[in-house]
């Protein structure tokens, strides 16, 4: 593990948040707040709500969204910079879509917010990523509980090869050391199956290995599995490249019944479906030379019907990219 | 070389056979369905052709004539070793002159190679074969008398007959000291490797080369070293556990190489997706990269404990010998198979040869159950069932089928 140098350096000063963004900082949607019978929902209240949690919600309380928000983000690779001062809001309970061609750091800013960019060697940013107005890189905060509030879906399905499908999708108890009972738990894996839309489908060979499904719902399978450390946020790195059509509807589909319970950022290179899945979207940019950036976020509605620059417009009419 | 020309000799059989199969398919009685006026006629892919196996049959037969002139009759050597080398060399040269009557240089060269490389696997298998079939016809006077498994020396003179002693006693030595040092050589060999590959930093390379240049060690320097610290310096005696401890020293780098090898070959995406749930790194690596490399794992430790069980150079310094039985590896000399059949190959008598023979059978035949049974505990590979697992997911699935799901939950 590469340490990051100091999460709040003094040179740079918090700007904006966003470029032409509305100020919506957080709060819990209007809209969003109906569809809140969830499986794996909130604890107590924000207020008395510890930063580490240590217990699982319980089912059926009502939920908490928390919104999250990147001042002044920026990222290297050894020497090589590859964000530049992303400032970005992901309102509480929408999705977020972050577009953007190859290489312009939309996957580092993803992997940023749960701390899994330090995973890697010589990497290390600067900026602060607040989830619920805290910052994740305070020091002294374990990147284990950020990630358990931060869930993350990876490109390609990976769930665990050597477990069943309960254990996969039970795994993240474990794996966080969370000790549950066997019925809280039969209950937790079969809350997550159905909110990620592959309960029907597996019910009846919950004890087969998870690799032996197919690509889509593995893909599935691998969101219950984050779903059932009932994260506030859920990160989705191109969740649909790796599937086909029908697959990726059934995520499609698997997104739009999650929002409203949790805060999702999705990342994908397909126009379309950022526009169906997303409310509010991010456009990154990054040339030959300069770092990614952000070019223009705000509604998604607005960015690809009306966008202010005319590089998003080039972009999301398939000019570039 | 016999055996590749029985193999090429089945095929055109077997050739015959499938050709004229697929050509009465359609008139046979079997399907009960209208045969189908359709049905095309499958060109077989792949495969050898009639005119390669009559080649090599040729070239076969023409060079075992030939060798038998030449090498029984014309030049003064004999010999069967050098009867098959001289056969086999010729076998290459003829089949290359009648290849190179019908095809061009390319394809004759392809056939060539695809000889040297077939003849060099059949000559490992041969002699492995040969290794086997010898010790087990040396030893099998000795093994087929019941006693040989259920006595010690303690009453056998040199002259004994066949029917006194045994080798219960270096069977017990063997499996106690081979368990004991799997016991300290697992644990240590895979900690090793999942520090080398998960952890890593600057201390795993120093790491690494150390324990590569402990794999090349001499067993007889693992054996001085116990010899010189365990026995000598803190003055301990020759036991079964001082041997298992240079057994240890033998194992440990084996295991730790393999192991590492197999930790590596799990996906990083599947640590990713450990930590994107919480995970700590301990966590990950006992509850998804440890349980991913199981397979692997397991034949990692059984290689590491084919190459202990054999090792007789450590054991020969540290263990002592005895020709009684005794089962506390903690005190007390205590003789394991190989040094059973280091010290018994070495007697005049016949009978003594014989039970060594026996005894490294014996060892074979337990390296081969360590192997079958490795294969049996820990063999499939991650996600494959058990034969139980699939029974129970076959009842589920006809569960479902008959009670069908009440749809939407």
């Amino acid at each position: 593990m590469t340490d990051n140098p100091g999460v709040d350096t003094p040179a740079q000063q918090p700007v904006p948040v966003g470029v032409g963004y509305r100020a919506n900082a957080g709060g819990p949607d209007s809209d969003a707040v109906e569809t809140l019978a969830l499986p794996v929902a909130a604890g107590p209240s924000p207020a008395a709500r510890p930063a580490l949690r240590s217990e699982l919600r319980e089912p059926d309380a009502p939920a908490q969204l928390f919104g999250l928000r990147t001042r002044d983000v920026s990222a290297w690779f050894g020497d090589h910079k590859v964000l530049e001062r992303v400032s970005l809001t992901m309102p509480a309970g929408q999705v977020t879509a972050l577009i953007g061609p190859s290489g312009c750091g939309k996957s580092t800013y993803l992997r940023i917010l749960n701390r899994m960019h330090e995973m890697v060697r010589s990497a290390c940013l600067a900026g602060a990523v607040l989830l619920d107005g805290e910052d994740v890189y305070a020091p002294g905060r374990r990147p284990a509980d950020v990630r358990r509030r931060i869930g993350m879906v990876f490109q390609r399905p990976n769930p665990f090869p050597g477990m069943s499908i309960y254990d996969n999708v039970a795994s993240g108890l474990k794996l966080a050391g969370i000790k549950v009972r066997k019925d809280q738990r039969d209950h937790l894996v079969e809350s997550s199956l159905v909110s990620a839309g592959l309960w029907t489908e597996v019910r009846n060979r919950l004890r087969t290995p998870g690799g032996a499904l197919s690509g889509g719902q593995q893909q599935r399978l691998c969101i219950a599995r984050s779903l059932a450390v009932s994260p506030d946020v859920l990160l989705m790195d191109e969740p649909c490249s790796a599937l086909d059509p029908t697959s990726t509807r059934r995520v499609e589909e698997t997104i739009a019944e999650l929002r409203g319970r949790l805060t999702i950022v999705i990342v994908t290179h397909n126009m379309q479906q950022a526009q169906r899945v997303s409310q509010s979207c991010a456009f990154f940019l990054a040339t030959h030379d300069t770092p990614g950036r952000i070019v223009e976020a705000g509604d998604t509605a607005q960015l690809f019907g009306n966008p202010v620059d005319p590089r998003t417009a080039d972009y999301v009419n398939g000019r570039f990219g | 070389m016999t055996s590749a020309t029985d193999r090429i000799a089945i095929t055109p059989e077997e050739h015959a056979s499938m050709t004229t199969t697929t050509e009465t398919a359609p008139a046979a009685p079997a399907p009960p369905a209208a045969p189908d006026p359709d049905e095309q006629r499958r060109i077989r892919l792949g495969g050898v052709d009639a005119g390669t196996v009559r080649t090599n049959l040729g070239a076969a037969a023409g060079s075992l004539a030939l060798t038998w002139v030449l090498y029984e009759r014309v030049l003064p050597f004999s010999g069967a070793f050098g009867f098959l080398i001289f056969w086999y060399l010729l076998f290459l040269a003829l089949s290359w002159a009648i290849s190179r009557l019908q095809w061009d240089v390319r394809t004759v060269r392809e056939r060539l190679v695809q000889s040297l490389v077939a003849g060099s696997g059949l000559l490992v298998v041969a002699l492995i074969l040969d290794q086997i079939g010898y010790v087990a016809f040396r030893g099998a006077h000795a093994a087929s008398h019941s006693n040989f498994f259920t006595q010690d020396m303690r009453h056998t003179a040199t002259l004994s007959p066949i029917t006194s002693g045994g080798a219960l006693h270096a069977v017990v030595g063997s499996l106690e000291q081979l368990g004991l040092a799997t016991l300290f050589a697992v644990p240590l060999g895979i900690a090793a490797a999942v520090f080398m590959s998960e952890i890593g930093g600057r201390l795993a390379r120093p790491v690494r080369t150390v324990v590569e240049a402990m794999t090349a060690l001499p067993s007889i320097v693992a054996g001085l070293f116990i010899l010189g610290v365990w026995i000598l310096t803190l003055g301990n005696q020759k036991s079964g556990f001082a041997a298992s401890l240079a057994l240890t020293v033998m194992m440990m780098p084996i295991v730790t190489r393999a192991a590492e090898v197999v930790i590596r070959l799990v996906p990083g995406t599947l640590r990713e997706a450990s930590y994107a749930l919480g995970g700590s790194q301990w966590r990950t690596v006992l509850s998804v990269v440890l349980p991913t490399a199981r397979p692997g794992l397991v034949t990692a430790v059984v290689l590491g404990m084919a190459r202990g069980v054999g090792e007789t150079s450590p054991v020969l310094l540290t263990s002592g010998f005895t020709s009684q039985m005794n089962a506390d590896p903690f005190a007390e000399h205590q003789v394991s198979l190989p040094l059973y059949i280091w010290n018994y190959v070495r007697y005049p008598s016949t009978d003594m040869v014989a039970r060594a023979f026996a005894a490294a059978l014996t060892l074979m035949v337990i390296v081969l159950v360590l192997f079958v049974t490795a294969r049996l505990v820990g063999g499939r590979r991650p996600g494959e069932l058990s034969r139980r697992q699939r029974r129970l997911v076959a009842r589920d699935l006809a569960e479902s089928f008959t009670h069908p799901s009440d749809g939407t939950s």
